[in-house]
């Protein structure tokens, strides 16, 4: 019997989203990142089309985070400590798009929080030091976010910017902001299908055009829920290319933050010696969180460590470009 | 054609005796349908009907099973694409190449490594399965000394990687008494090596080479279709795929062709489980980990690895144990009082929920703290602490409920209980179920217990 490669038949396709906005488009963005497109399953271009590769996100913070791994600061020195200087070497480091991350009272240990003002400081000149398209995302405490997110979708009014993350408490808020100044929302639900479609349907309701909306369906890293995650991206996936219109979203997730927070990634000593070395087990760890979400369907996603950059980076260029002999 | 259930039950002998474990021919019937179970159960099925049978009965894709000293690995069987359709049956063996020009004190070093390594996810050990033994000095005798020194350094399962029967000869018999997969017979030499896997009674990797670059997917599986029907006519039904493929997107797009094929299709001619070299198709050590993380999630049934270090098996092994976790049941621990460095009446008393990978973050840091304590594990259904908050399966009711029926009072002399610190909110709801005790609220992050036990 003769192989005729099975094709599965589509009837719908993930939407385009646009994240950033040059001169002509009203911002001041020397390149944009358009995601999403897809009317196949990650990869398989023998049955449909991925117009877009999925792009790498760099997580940089307003200040050096407290919680962070030591392995993290290592690694890009003392750029941390200054925003502009950490922007410009998560650029060089291969970034397709930078994610800054407003610290909160967890995030710096010290009970301080940024203030509107601040907050505004720091995104333009984060603009300033960067080219490439900007994600904000706020400390991650409903009030606080609201209040610093607002501040910074009117500073950059125009930008397109991703603002983040929105969940059902706080969203409202947000997605206004995201409407009266240009910008898209990053929709995050925890894990659930149903939760994800209830989200995005909320959002549009209030006016955002569909095509400003990631979804972010949450993240488990390796070790700690990663199954839930991937399998809940398999679903929306799937939903998107079977027609149903409320998870056509292009999905974001943020392995880096989820691999970093393990003490696989922040503690050196004192754990068992199958663990092996450190800094291969935190790298690997992030690596192996972000590949596994690549084959469910990540468009973008979020990363740490310039090393796991490279790595993803040269991974979706061989996802995405099948040789003729097998050989990579 | 795959039979449905009711077909299938016409065909059984409808007396309902249970003997093939279920409540009735109907229940059976159905499973097989699902090809959840073999025929082989039900020892009553006359012959005409288990011809008739047959097909329907036989798993889309064959189950393969390498066995040594005791240990066995079973991989195939697996009947979905995805994993929330059921679950994956059947993790992939994962083996590590030594290849046979090395000195043989260097072969058994590398292999004591693969041997040896164990680390410990949520309770349950983890490790490679074996060893694959390669054929790189054109001498079939060193070829059976390379095989006899990793057997004499380890139990684990072998694959044996020689494309010369002669040297596939001297490994078998260098392996006695275990059952290895030889790899690999490809379109010249299928004859002679598919005569050695018959002889030895070993599973056979089947081979279609990556020479021609014009080659289309099409014509290479085709090609593997019709070496795979020849070897199974000769006798040897125990196959293993090797497509040929080994970068990125090929491995992936090629194996996924294979699984949809068997389980879409019913092709029998690729039924079988493939075997992967992501050594061959990347870059570093870390992009060979990458690749064998895809081809786990992908499908893949045997990974052979040319590398090994502690951390990447630590990784790839978690990646697998998640990837072949049943999502219909979270890994759990029971509910219950469990004591942690010898604790006493006035030990501290510590609640968390049943969700394993909770239970031994916590577990693990109050253990390595050295301090005795009580750790009480209230029944959450198998979620984690915030995912049961949100749900209302740890709420102060349960938690209160826990203290008082787990015994865990009678255990301690002080009445004070530590909540996770994510939890804080309950402390006043809890207060009110659990009078007379004081809550205390811990950090929110296990790795800060230690230091909080030590205040
Ligand atoms: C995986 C996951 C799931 C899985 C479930 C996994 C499971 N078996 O529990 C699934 C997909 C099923 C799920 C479902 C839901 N989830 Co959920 N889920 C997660 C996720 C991604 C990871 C949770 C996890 O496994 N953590 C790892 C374990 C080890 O953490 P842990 O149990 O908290 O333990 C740590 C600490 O608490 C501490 N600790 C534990 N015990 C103790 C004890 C003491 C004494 C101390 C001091 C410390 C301590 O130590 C551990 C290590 O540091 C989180 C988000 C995230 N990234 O954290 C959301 C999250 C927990 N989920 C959430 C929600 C809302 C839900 C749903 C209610 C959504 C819905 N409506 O369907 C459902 C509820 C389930 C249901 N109704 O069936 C929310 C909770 C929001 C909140 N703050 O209340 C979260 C935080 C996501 C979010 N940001 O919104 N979820
Ligand atoms: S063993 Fe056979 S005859 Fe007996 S109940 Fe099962 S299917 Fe029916």
């Amino acid at each position: 019997m003769p192989v005729t490669i099975p094709k599965n038949k589509y009837s719908g396709a993930v939407r385009e989203v646009t994240i950033g906005a040059t001169k002509a488009e009203g911002g001041t963005r020397t390149t944009t990142v358009t995601v999403g497109g897809e009317s196949t399953l990650p990869f398989l271009f023998h049955e449909g089309a991925m117009p877009h590769p999925p792009r790498i996100a760099v997580e940089i913070a307003d200040r050096w985070p407290a919680d962070w791994s030591p392995l993290l600061r290592e690694a890009w020195g003392d750029a941390v400590d200054d925003p502009v200087a950490w922007a410009k070497a998560a650029e060089a480091s291969g970034a397709d798009l930078i994610l800054l991350r407003l610290t909160g009272p967890v995030q710096r240990g010290d009970g301080s929080k940024p203030t509107a003002a601040e907050a505004r400081k720091v995104v333009r000149a984060v603009l300033g030091a960067t080219g490439l398209p900007l994600m904000v995302f706020g400390p991650g405490i409903a009030d606080l976010d609201n209040e610093l997110l607002v501040a910074v979708a009117e500073e950059a009014a125009g930008e397109r910017l991703v603002l983040g993350v929105c969940e059902d408490k706080n969203y409202r808020t947000i997605v206004a902001a995201a409407m009266a100044h240009g910008h898209l929302v990053d929709s995050r639900t925890p894990m659930d299908v149903n939760l994800a479609k209830q989200l995005i349907i909320l959002t549009r309701d209030v006016g955002l055009p569909m095509d400003r909306i990631l979804m972010d369906p949450s993240t488990g890293a390796l070790g700690y829920g990663i199954e839930y995650g991937y399998s809940v991206m398999e679903r929306l996936r799937l939903a998107a290319l079977n027609g149903d219109s409320m998870t056509q979203q292009p999905m974001l997730v943020t392995p880096g933050e989820e691999g970093w927070k393990l003490k696989e990634s922040k503690v050196g000593e004192g754990v068992p010696a199958s663990w092996g070395n450190w800094n291969e087990r935190a790298v690997t760890w992030e690596v192996l969180t972000s590949s596994t979400l690549l084959q469910s369907g990540a468009d973008i996603v979020v990363l740490r460590h310039p090393d796991s950059i490279t790595e993803i980076k040269s991974v979706i260029q061989r996802l995405m470009a099948p040789a003729h002999n097998g050989h990579s | 054609m795959a039979l449905s259930g009711l077909e299938i039950y016409k065909l059984l002998p409808k007396t309902n005796c249970k003997d093939c474990g279920f409540p009735t021919c109907l229940a059976f019937a159905m499973k097989l349908a699902q090809k959840q179970v073999e025929l082989a159960a039900c020892p009553h099925v006359s012959e005409a009907a288990q011809a008739a049978l047959s097909d329907a009965a036989a798993p889309p894709i064959r189950l393969i099973t390498l066995s040594s000293n005791g240990n066995k690995l079973e991989v195939g069987n697996e009947t979905v694409l995805y994993r929330h359709e059921k679950t994956f049956f059947h993790q992939p063996g994962i083996f590590v190449r030594v290849s046979d020009d090395l000195p043989l004190d260097e072969i058994k070093a590398r292999t004591a490594e693969v041997d040896g390594y164990v680390v410990d996810y949520v309770g349950m050990p983890l490790s490679y399965d074996g060893l694959a033994i390669a054929y790189a000095s054109g001498n079939p005798e060193q070829f059976g000394d390379a095989v006899k020194a990793v057997c004499d350094t380890t139990h684990k399962l072998l694959i044996l990687i020689a494309d010369d029967p002669a040297a596939l000869k001297a490994g078998l018999a260098a392996a006695d008494g275990r059952t290895p997969l030889l790899c690999a017979a490809n379109a010249e030499n299928w004859r002679r090596v598919a005569l050695a896997a018959k002889n030895a009674k070993a599973p056979l990797v089947v081979r279609v080479d990556d020479s021609d670059p014009s080659t289309s997917s099409e014509q290479r599986l085709d090609g593997l279709a019709k070496l795979t029907e020849d070897i199974a006519k000769f006798g040897v039904d125990d196959l293993v795929l090797d497509p040929g493929v080994r970068g990125f997107n090929e491995s992936l797009a090629t194996i996924t062709h294979i699984r949809r094929l068997a389980l879409k299709e019913n092709f029998r001619a690729l039924g079988y489980p493939v075997i992967t070299f992501p050594g061959e198709g990347a870059t570093s050590q870390l992009d060979e980990v990458t690749l064998a993380g895809q081809q786990i999630a992908k499908y893949a049934g045997f990974v052979v690895l040319d590398h090994f270090t502690e951390a990447s098996a630590y990784a790839l092994l978690v990646l697998r144990a998640n990837i072949y976790t049943d999502p219909q049941k979270p890994i759990q621990v029971e509910p219950g009082v469990y004591p942690i460095n010898n604790p006493g009446p006035d030990s501290p008393l510590m609640v968390t929920t049943n969700f394993s990978i909770t239970y031994f973050s916590v577990a693990n840091e109050v253990e390595s703290s050295g301090l005795p304590g009580w750790l009480l594990v209230a029944d959450a259904e198998g979620m984690s602490v915030l995912t049961a908050w949100a749900a209302g399966k740890f709420d102060a009711e349960r938690i209160a409920k826990a203290v008082k029926e787990s015994g865990a009072s009678g255990k301690i002399s002080h009445k004070q209980v530590i909540l996770p610190g994510h939890v804080a909110v309950l402390m006043g709801e809890l207060e009110e179920e659990l009078p007379g005790w004081e809550i205390k609220v811990g950090p929110r992050e296990a790795v800060d217990l230690p230091a909080f036990l030590k205040m």
